[in-house]
């Protein structure tokens, strides 16, 4: 029996050594994550009554469905709304950690060969597996204990230690869970992107049941580890159960894992492979459809999520005039404009951070080409009869199409369901060119996307960065009071908010001349240098 | 007829200078092995020749067409298979075939379900479960099945089995009987004995031998096995004789060709009890070649 854990401290310390940076910079984000939320949520509400305001509109079925139910609203103290804003979000990112960590150190070592070779080592059957669990409970624990003294220790009003305590515990106890469980995965499905999918998934309908069952049923809310671990209420009730639940419910999952690690064999997987095609469709017949095909289930995913984004912002649509009555901030961020209504003056706001959103997707599949590169599967494409020009611009009209199709889609979920809760209705084509006056700015970072491949494709990354900047800058540029300069520094600062400003055709057209003129030369740098694997 | 040409080509990577004035030929119907250890240059030279890979210096043509400018109407003539196959994860072998023969311009269906069945590949299985030989297998048949006028094969049998290498050899004759023209590279010497015609050897990024085997095997001379009844003096500081070594009670050694007379005439002075000889074979002029530009010896070249 002992045998079965061989060496199981030798492989831990492994797991630790492959994940020294990772690990960490997790860890982190989740306590700034969490400390920025107590600092930001006591500086942007004046008082106690301003926090009350906010409770009162987060009393609608859109709102618990996104962050649960309601509680503390008497005493609504900024622990209690951290509490309640940042619970299960952060609780469902946490989780999201767990199931990446654990499926990499799972079946992608096993499916990449690495684990075969521990294995002929003399090192115990479920070493490798016990020693993923081991390092993730220390690492949840870890996280649950440093989140709460860091919180506690801001000393915000209504932030206790008891409270922030449990508020990490609870993030750590449903990491464990979803730890637990993705070892299930790992034995149930052959590969890792199985595994991975199907954590992932059932973190998606876990976080669904609570959602429908937090506005209509509790008990079916409490069959989610998602749902009864908001029963936890820190700062309010400060209940332990939850937790103690959470944890043994991973106690119960990794027991199962490691048991059915030990009786099936290397490789394999209880869930049945089922026979692919044994021939391409006849869309995968080019260098586009084959991007296409590649990036078909991403794309599909982020259609959906952005169109569910843009639905919830339109559920709230008609809380807006509430909800700027009690808070001053918010009247700071939106300029006040003579002749429209709030809701006119939200929209061009939510339509910059949904189009900022829509633009990962479309950089994406731009730099998916530098991918296919490195992975040296770009040859076998430019080695038959297909230029390089050809493959660019396959990548380009696919980046291109899912822009317009992603602003299209935040546009119409804002505008329908906004309109839907609003009494006096707004043409739904304000709403979807608010959105889609964005895409001459999509198609710039397509452009400077497209600029890195062809001439610095080990830089691609910066992309990434300089979207952040763009986000930041658009998100909280009016708040911080920077000055007008900054935002033009980023395509998005140079669009017109619709429906607040006439349309000036001439900038939107410079914009997507420079975006064509970086494409064109992106492209021309990628014709003519070496490919790189 | 020339199929590729290359002259003085060279390609440096920053400071370091993989190719160094490589200069091929490949004439039309011709197999054309390219043989050389790992980081020759071999894989480098095909990769420009693919168009992969701009040169830095030097010309190089397929079917006398520039690679580089005009790689889109030479890949509709040539049929490549790189040396380390990565194939897409979540798409099958099937597609994946399917795929490549559509990207080049159209392929036999018939003939591609006739290769499927002779590699022995399960088209139905995702790429990410196949083994290296199968991701081999999946390539080489996207190759064959195109009908190309020039094959190029980066180690096409690493990790396939012997039962399919010879069905890969198959083809390759069946290629060279319609007189199409294969370019070869591989450091499994035997294989390149058996299929090609000509052969280059390169060596840090220059061709330090091309020719057919039989003018190859001239330059390099017989492989000697002598016993005497008295023993030899001077034997390894005689003209034309290499590598000599103990063995079996008697003496191995290279002889060049043309000092084969003198190197007999004087061993047989000292009793011959056995001799033996036999042509090297492709591994022993390679090594040979190898040894002496490794320690600057020369000669024979």
């Amino acid at each position: 029996m002992s045998q079965l854990f061989d060496h199981t401290w030798s492989l831990m310390r492994f797991v630790l050594r492959r994940d020294r940076i990772r690990l960490p910079v997790w860890i982190l984000s989740f306590i700034l994550a969490s400390v920025g939320a107590v600092v930001a949520f006591d500086n942007l509400y004046g008082d106690q009554a301003e926090r009350e305001a906010i409770a009162e509109t987060m009393e609608n079925p859109a709102m618990i469905a996104m962050v649960g139910p309601n509680y503390g609203v008497d005493d609504y103290t900024t622990g209690a709304m951290t509490a309640h804003e940042m619970l299960v979000m952060t609780a469902a990112i946490v989780a999201l950690m767990n199931i990446l960590l654990v499926s990499r150190h799972s079946r992608g070592d096993e499916e990449e060969g690495r684990l075969e070779l521990v294995r002929a080592l003399p090192v115990g059957q479920l070493s490798s597996l016990s020693a993923v669990l081991l390092v993730l409970t220390g690492a949840n624990v870890l996280l649950g204990v440093l989140t709460g003294v860091s919180m506690a220790a801001l000393q915000a009003e209504g932030v206790g230690l008891h409270g922030s305590l449990l508020y990490g515990a609870a993030l750590g106890a449903t990491g464990l869970v979803f730890a637990g469980l993705t070892a299930v995965f790992a034995q149930l499905s052959q590969n890792a992107r199985g595994t991975t999918g199907l954590s992932i998934a059932a973190l998606l309908l876990f976080y669904m049941i609570r959602a429908i069952g937090d506005v209509v049923s509790e008990p079916l809310a409490l069959s989610s580890p998602l749902g009864w671990i908001l029963r936890a209420k820190p700062f309010v009730e400060n209940t332990w159960w939850p937790v103690l639940l959470s944890v043994g419910v991973a106690v119960a999952l990794s027991a199962l894992a490691l048991y059915l690690n030990a009786i099936r064999d290397h490789d394999s997987g209880f869930l049945p492979t089922r026979a692919g095609r044994t021939e391409a469709s006849a869309t995968l017949r080019g260098p586009f459809g084959l991007a296409w095909r590649l990036q078909r289930t991403g794309l599909i995913a982020w259609s959906v999520a952005l169109f569910i984004l843009g639905v919830s912002y339109g559920s709230v649509l008609g809380e807006i005039e509430r909800f700027f009555e009690g808070i001053d901030i918010f009247q700071q961020m939106i300029v006040e404009q003579q002749g429209f209504s709030l809701i006119e003056l939200f929209i061009p706001v939510l339509s910059s951070v949904m189009a900022i959103l829509a633009s990962i997707p479309a950089i994406m599949v731009m730099l998916k080409v530098k991918t296919e590169e490195k992975n040296g599967r770009l040859e076998h494409v430019v080695g038959r009869a297909v230029s390089r020009w050809r493959v660019t611009f396959s990548y380009w009209l696919l980046a291109v199409l899912t822009a317009t199709v992603m602003l299209l889609l935040t546009g119409l979920g804002l505008g329908l369901l906004g309109n839907a809760m609003l009494e006096e209705t707004i043409p739904l084509g304000t709403y979807v060119g608010a959105s889609f006056v964005y895409l001459p700015a999509i198609l710039f970072m397509i452009g400077v996307s497209l600029l890195f491949i062809g001439f610095l494709p080990s830089w691609a990354s910066i992309v990434w960065l300089y979207l952040g900047f763009s986000f930041f800058v658009v998100y909280l540029g009016e708040l911080l009071q920077l000055p007008d300069w900054v935002g033009k520094l980023t395509p998005y600062g140079h669009i017109p908010s619709i429906p607040l400003e006439e349309v000036d055709y001439g900038v939107l057209a410079l914009l997507l001349g420079i975006a064509v003129i970086l494409s064109v030369m992106g492209a021309a740098g990628f014709r003519s240098r070496d490919l790189k694997t | 007829m020339t199929v590729v040409k290359t002259q003085g080509l060279s390609k440096n990577f920053g400071d370091f200078k993989a190719l160094d004035g490589v200069d091929i030929e490949v004439k039309a119907g011709e197999v054309f092995g390219f043989i050389g250890p790992n980081g020759s240059g071999k894989s480098t030279t095909l990769r420009v020749l693919l168009g992969i890979l701009k040169a830095s210096e030097g010309s190089a043509e397929i079917f006398g067409k520039d690679v580089w400018k005009d790689a889109v109407d030479i890949h509709k003539r040539v049929a490549y298979v790189p040396g380390d196959v990565n194939l897409w994860p979540n798409l099958t072998g099937g597609e994946v075939i399917d795929l490549f023969g559509r990207l080049r311009g159209g392929f036999d269906k018939g003939r591609r379900d006739e290769l499927i069945a002779r590699f022995g590949l399960d088209p139905s299985k995702k790429c990410r479960t196949y083994s290296k030989g199968n991701r081999q297998k999946v390539v080489l048949i996207a190759a064959f099945s195109a009908d190309a006028d020039l094959y190029v094969f980066d180690e096409p049998t690493s990790g396939l089995d012997p039962l399919m290498e010879r069905v890969f050899s198959e083809y390759v004759y069946e290629a060279k009987a319609q007189g199409k023209s294969i370019v070869l590279s591989s450091h499994i010497l035997s294989e390149v004995e058996k299929l090609c015609d000509r052969v280059a050897i390169i060596r840090k990024g220059r061709i330090i031998e091309t020719g057919t085997l039989k003018e190859m095997r001239h330059l390099t001379g017989s492989l000697m096995f002598i016993e005497t009844h008295k023993p030899v003096p001077e034997l390894s500081e005689m003209p034309g004789v290499h590598r000599v070594e103990a063995f079996d009670g008697g003496w191995s050694f290279q002889v060049d060709s043309d000092e084969l007379d003198a190197v007999v005439r004087y061993l047989s002075t000292f009793g011959i009890k056995r001799m033996e000889s036999r042509p090297p074979t492709l591994e022993d002029l390679f090594i040979r070649h190898y040894e002496e530009t490794e320690t600057g010896a020369g000669g024979g070249v």
